[in-house]
């Protein structure tokens, strides 16, 4: 793994590929594909973000006003698809390709042909997923779990959204067989297992995770597909089989999916903190194995989803202690963040804004899973907005503001130029109050009885979730001046970000100039004391 | 390509993910409007996405090879393919988990349910009296009309016997390849896809039984279900692994591979046993059990 | 029966801010006070009590782990905030350089998983509590339909009942409101007792006596469905296909609404249930007259049949 020729001489290496087509299409340098990961989630967050728009308007007071009842639960159904499989896991996997070759010292990724690939199946998917609104019958719309029957229901759209979701699942699975080739094959000479980035860390086991569960997903709705269409049985009670069944391969995917979305949001995290408590990271090797804890134990828990569904006593018993567990490596990561906070030099960069925010409120979705996992409250709060906010929570408030700590972290240095400080702030803040007046309601109302994916409601919950609302269109408004202040950094910021380009940053991508430039270690760097986050090269 | 042996090899633009994006994504939209009963446009554009597709995996994987007849691939390229293939393997094994996984769990818990045992008695009381179970099953509707299974000492285990001597072929050739005995490795390598064939070829003749004397079809209940669609996701591995064979055996005999450099033949070669032992693990579970 | 109700004009913006201002004030004191068992109550902050030993046991366990978030909330958000403010470079904190603390990483992975087993002992014995339904004496069968819900009695105090069984669907005040451009405000739909029933009534409510174990045998007919009465302190899922059993309790007479709580095609917001407890005496009537009317029924039925096609029953 560790010796190569020293052929820096090569020409090629610093030149950019000529032309749209060929540095773009023709694309194999991981740095261009991550951007283009990262533009599309962007895309996709929008799109997904205007759907909720409709529906937090649709839901701003009781009596139908916009749309009709089917076509609002296309929306909701897509705005799910959209936001898990468009917006945070494409914006993690660009998050992972800019990063890990610079943070392991790899000079790109271990197939770059093949990340070519994964990015370029993914428009095509959401054509294809998004396509369906405009057939006739409209869009599938038994939510973005597809349970049987219900969405053996859905006329031509059904086919279609299956076949986006195979084109999706392969997407994932070379993109995660590139990430963990990458980490495991191409660490410079130096950076042991243990001594990589966390970041590094939670991506290789979140690619594994990927490529267990995503062709069970694959499976699941392949099985949809020939009941509805080839006449078998695997739903039908009738013919010996059960929908039941659905659910179980569903959800064995379906939670280990939800730490997917969160795994890399925590590392991000985990770089973030150290940064700017100016402080290393507290507790790296427990970091590393609560990590895998947490992966471990969330193939054993997908039933917490179906504790309503009259599985026997002792399974729910079962899954209910497994899933509590899950807190506990869990809490040991909160605890190791604010031990890091401890004793530390801190600054509030809006990198490290975003990075506190998500410690506190990554936690209370954290704590609502908990209170979800208990089953007989489980029997209550299923299927309500209490539900709808502890999803939230934990994907916005965690999936989504991790990335965006992630890329005010970064840009510098993809862009070589600051972002504007003062509007990341003002986005910032912005954000943090309007979600929590967006989300938090959410739980009243669904403790109050308000079930989940309903376009019109009782006049009870009319006032709180005029509040959501309220909080929704702000939030979603605020989302532009990310937009802006990455637009910003990209072409109209004047200061020239150093290398280094926070203070308290350690790690090899801080090695490299701001901007990392097309190619970066075409030969392996050498590893002097001080270089790395984590351990030391002498050891 | 200007690379010299090496050096970390880090491939210029290709065209030939794009052109597989753009013929994967044809292919799926015409699959799913076939589906949906739109004609002619459903098969046109399948059969155009299959098109793209094969010419995309001609000009692919034809410039990986040259590229690694050129000797650009250091071990390190080479570390990363195996690592690739693996974990690609392990993604297949999964897929297959989910439908083992509904097979284990429509048998083992779902029609004893039904039939009433333990956490099932209301059900099969009020919903399914009289349904006592057992297995093979079609369900309480008995849905398809009655059916019989396929014996597993026939064909089954001709079949068995026929992929259990193609890892042993493929073994062997792959051993001839390492002694670097050319006239060794290509016999064996050549008889491995046409026992391959041969396989799908009985197991196309068992399924043509099935329907017209067995009906057993893929509408007969959850056992037609899990039988053809293990059995037929199953066949459709063994297919593609003998195209795979076969090109191997052609670049074999082109004289692609080296005693030390043949990372494509070995791919191929745990792609084969993969089947295989996915196959027993059908044997067992379908046949036989 | 049914409490003293509120007037609820459509209120001002501001009205409603002042309100949401006060409810959350009293929210902490007064958390369940605020919620009425029977349905739910604008501003409505916590979980109902429900109307049953069963269901304050839920509400017992949903509040035990609430103050246990709180109180794990307290502790981990304080040492941050403390943090936050103590140890900022521009105070002049001058970092540490400490990575580990053995004795401390022992200590907070052991005492939550102490925690854990505190809630997971009481959570245990609900749950096998709940899912037993040993010793009912009112059995019902719920079906969920595409967009309704039927109900079939099948024993009271061990006695079969004879063929009681009805349709109930939204009620037709709502029906019309819920139409987009029905130019009909959703709070102008109120019921006789001047309840704001919008989306929350229906045709014939599943009237049960109070004081009585209840046995719930609930499935589908087409697509999964939610049952989901949120006194009773649960809901299950309506599986086609599956007879889920669950039973549940009132304690006081009364009108306690619910809905359908699983995704179930375009009407799934339009699907409530509605459950009458009233004293078993005057249950007992109602059953009684029940079964005479389907008697009766049953007689027309057959003098149909003999003379023309009878139509369908629904
Ligand atoms: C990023 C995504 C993400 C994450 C990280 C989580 C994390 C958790 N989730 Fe969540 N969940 C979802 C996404 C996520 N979830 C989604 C999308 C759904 C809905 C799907 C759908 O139906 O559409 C869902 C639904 C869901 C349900 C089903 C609810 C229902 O439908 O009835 C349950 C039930 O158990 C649950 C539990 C948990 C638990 C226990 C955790 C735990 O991992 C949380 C652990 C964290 C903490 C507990 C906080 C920090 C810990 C400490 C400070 C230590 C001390 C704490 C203790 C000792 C308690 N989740
Ligand atoms: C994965 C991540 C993710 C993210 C980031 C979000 C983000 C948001 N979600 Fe959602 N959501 C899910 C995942 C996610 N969601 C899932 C899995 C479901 C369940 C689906 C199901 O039931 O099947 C769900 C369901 C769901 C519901 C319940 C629907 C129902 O049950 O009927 C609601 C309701 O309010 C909602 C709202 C929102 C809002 C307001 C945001 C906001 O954070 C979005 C903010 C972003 C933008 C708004 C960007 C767009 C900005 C513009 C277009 C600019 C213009 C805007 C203005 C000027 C206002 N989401
Ligand atoms: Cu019935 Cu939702
Ligand atoms: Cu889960």
């Amino acid at each position: 793994m560790s010796t190569h020729a020293a052929t820096h001489d090569d020409v090629h290496h610093d030149d950019v590929p000529k032309g749209f087509v060929h540095r773009w299409l023709f694309a194999t340098n991981h740095k261009d594909i991550g951007t283009m990961y990262l533009v599309l989630a962007l895309v996709m967050f929008f799109i997904g973000g205007a759907m909720a728009m409709v529906i937090r308007a649709e839901l701003f007071e009781p009596g139908l006003q916009l749309v009709q009842p089917y076509f609002f639960n296309e929306l909701t159904t897509l705005h799910g698809l959209i936001m898990i499989f468009g917006a945070i896991m494409p914006a993690f996997v660009g998050l992972a390709n800019w990063q890990i070759p610079l943070m392991i010292g790899a000079p790109d990724m271990a197939l770059p042909r093949m990340n070519n690939l994964s990015f370029w199946i993914l428009p095509f998917a959401f054509l294809l997923l998004l396509s369906t609104l405009f057939l006739p019958g409209g869009a599938a719309a038994g939510g973005w779990v597809m349970y049987p029957p219900l969405v053996l229901q859905s006329g031509e759209s059904l086919a279609f959204t299956i076949f986006a979701i195979h084109l999706m699942g392969i997407s994932s699975i070379m993109g995660s067989i590139n990430i963990i080739a990458t980490i495991l094959n191409l660490r410079a000479p130096g950076v042991d297992l243990l001594k990589m980035p966390l970041f590094v860390w939670t991506w290789l086991i979140t690619a594994f995770l990927l490529i267990a569960v995503m062709p069970v997903l694959a499976g699941a709705v392949t099985m949809l597909l020939t009941d509805k269409y080839f006449g078998t049985n695997f739903f039908n009670a009738a013919g010996g089989g059960d929908v039941l069944l659905y659910e179980h391969i569903f959800w064995f995917f379906g939670h280990p999916e939800v730490y997917v979305m969160i795994l890399p949001a925590f590392g991000v995290i985990s770089e973030v903190i150290p940064t700017f408590a100016r402080k290393p990271i507290f507790g790296y090797k427990p970091m590393v194995y609560a990590t895998a804890s947490i992966a471990f134990l969330s193939f054993i828990v997908w039933a917490h989803h179906m504790f309503t569904v009259g599985l026997p006593v002792g399974a729910q018993l079962f899954f209910m202690y497994a899933t509590m567990l899950i807190s506990v490596p869990t809490g040991v990561k909160v605890f190791n963040w604010v031990a890091t906070m401890w004793k530390g030099s801190m600054t509030f960069e809006t990198p490290m804004l975003f990075a506190v925010a998500f410690v506190i409120l990554f936690t209370v979705g954290g704590f609502s899973g908990l209170m979800l996992g208990l089953v007989p409250a489980d029997y209550q709060y299923h299927n309500s907005y209490f539900v709808v906010a502890h999803f939230h929570y934990v994907l916005v408030t965690g999936a989504a503001f991790g990335i965006m700590t992630g890329v005010y972290y970064w840009l510098p240095k993809w862009t070589g130029h600051m972002y504007s400080e003062r509007w990341g702030k003002i986005h910032f803040w912005l954000s943090v109050i309007s979600v929590n007046v967006l989300f938090f309601p959410m739980h009243f109302l669904g403790l109050a009885g308000m079930p989940r994916r309903i376009p019109d409601y009782n006049v009870a919950f009319a006032d709180w979730n005029m509040v959501s609302s309220i909080g929704g269109f702000v939030f979603g408004a605020t989302q532009l001046i990310f937009v802006g202040n990455i637009i910003y950094s990209v072409y109209f910021a004047k200061s020239r970000a150093p290398a280094r380009v926070w203070e308290g940053a350690r790690g090899l991508e801080w090695e490299v100039p701001s901007p990392a430039p097309h190619h970066t270690y075409s030969t392996p760097p050498e590893i002097r004391p001080g270089m790395l986050a984590h351990g030391d090269v002498a050891h | 390509m200007s690379q010299q042996a090496g050096a970390y090899y880090v491939p210029h633009g290709s065209r030939w993910p794009i052109i597989a994006a753009v013929g994967l994504f044809i292919f799926m939209w015409g699959a799913a409007h076939w589906l949906d009963g739109i004609e002619p446009e459903g098969p046109l554009l399948l059969a155009a996405g299959a098109a793209i597709l094969i010419f995309m995996f001609f000009g692919w994987f034809g410039e990986v090879a040259r590229e690694s007849m050129k000797g650009l691939y250091s071990d390190q390229v080479d570390l990363s393919f195996r690592m690739g293939m693996m974990w690609f393997i392990f993604s297949e094994v999964m897929f297959f988990g989910a439908f083992f996984g509904a097979l284990f769990y429509s048998r083992g818990l779902q029609v004893p349910w039904l039939a009433g045992e333990g956490h099932g008695a209301l059900t099969n009381l009020y919903l399914f009296r009289g349904y006592t179970g057992g297995w093979p099953t079609n369900g309480p509707d008995a849905i398809g009309g009655v059916f019989q299974t396929v014996p597993p000492w026939g064909e089954p285990l001709i079949n068995t016997l026929i992929l259990l001597s193609s890892s042993v072929t493929v073994t062997i050739a792959h051993h001839a390849l390492r002694d670097g005995n050319r006239r060794r490795m290509l016999p064996w390598l050549v008889a491995t896809p046409i026992l391959g064939m041969l396989f799908v070829f009985l197991q196309a003749r068992e399924y043509m039984d099935a329907y017209t004397h067995l009906n057993l079809t893929l509408h007969s209940g959850i056992y037609g279900a899990t039988f053809f669609m293990l059995t037929g996701f199953h066949g459709l591995h063994v297919t593609l692994g003998s195209i795979m064979l076969w090109v191997i055996a052609y670049r074999a005999w082109r004289g692609h591979f080296s005693k030390e450099h043949h990372f494509a033949f070995e791919a191929v070669a745990w792609y084969w046993h993969f089947v295989d032992i996915v196959w027993l693990g059908l044997f067992l579970f379908v046949y036989i059990i | 029966m049914t409490q003293p109700v509120i007037p609820l004009a459509q209120p001002t913006a501001f009205r409603r801010a002042v309100r949401a201002l006060l409810a959350l004030a009293g929210a902490l004191l007064a958390v369940p006070a605020l919620a009425n068992p029977e349905h739910p109550s604008p501003w409505q902050l916590n979980l109902t009590r429900g109307d049953s030993g069963l269901s304050h046991d839920v509400w017992d366990l949903h509040m035990a782990v609430f103050y246990v978030c709180i109180g794990i909330g307290v502790v981990v958000y304080g040492a941050m905030v403390y943090a936050l403010i103590r140890f900022r470079k521009s105070k002049g904190a001058k970092p540490a350089g400490f990575t580990h603390n053995t004795t401390l990483e022992v200590v907070w992975t052991v005492i939550p998983v102490l925690i854990l087993i505190g809630l997971a002992y009481p959570a245990t014995h609900l749950l096998v509590y709940e899912n037993n339904t040993n010793g009912s004496q009112l059995t019902v069968k719920v079906t969920g339909i595409q967009w309704m819900w039927r109900y079939d009695y099948l024993s009271y105090l061990g006695q079969p009942v004879n063929r009681v069984g009805f349709l109930s669907k939204l009620a037709e005040d709502s029906n019309v409101a819920r139409q987009a451009d029905s130019g009909v405000s959703p709070w102008s739909v109120v019921s006789a007792h001047g309840v704001h029933d919008y989306l929350l009534d229906v045709t014939h409510p599943l009237v049960v006596p109070t004081h009585t174990k209840i046995q719930f045998l609930i499935t589908a007919a087409d697509v999964i469905h939610g049952f989901w009465v949120p006194a009773l302190g649960w809901q299950a899922d309506a599986i086609p296909g599956q007879i889920h059993d669950a039973w549940g309790k009132f304690d006081t007479p009364g009108t306690y609404r619910g809905q359908c709580a699983q995704l179930c095609g375009q009407d799934h917001a339009y699907m409530p249930i509605v459950i009458k407890a009233v004293p078993r005496a005057e249950f007992q009537q109602w059953l009684v007259d029940q079964e005479n009317r389907s008697r009766m029924d049953a007689i027309s039925r057959t003098a149909e049949v003999t003379g023309a096609p009878a139509a369908p029953q629904g």
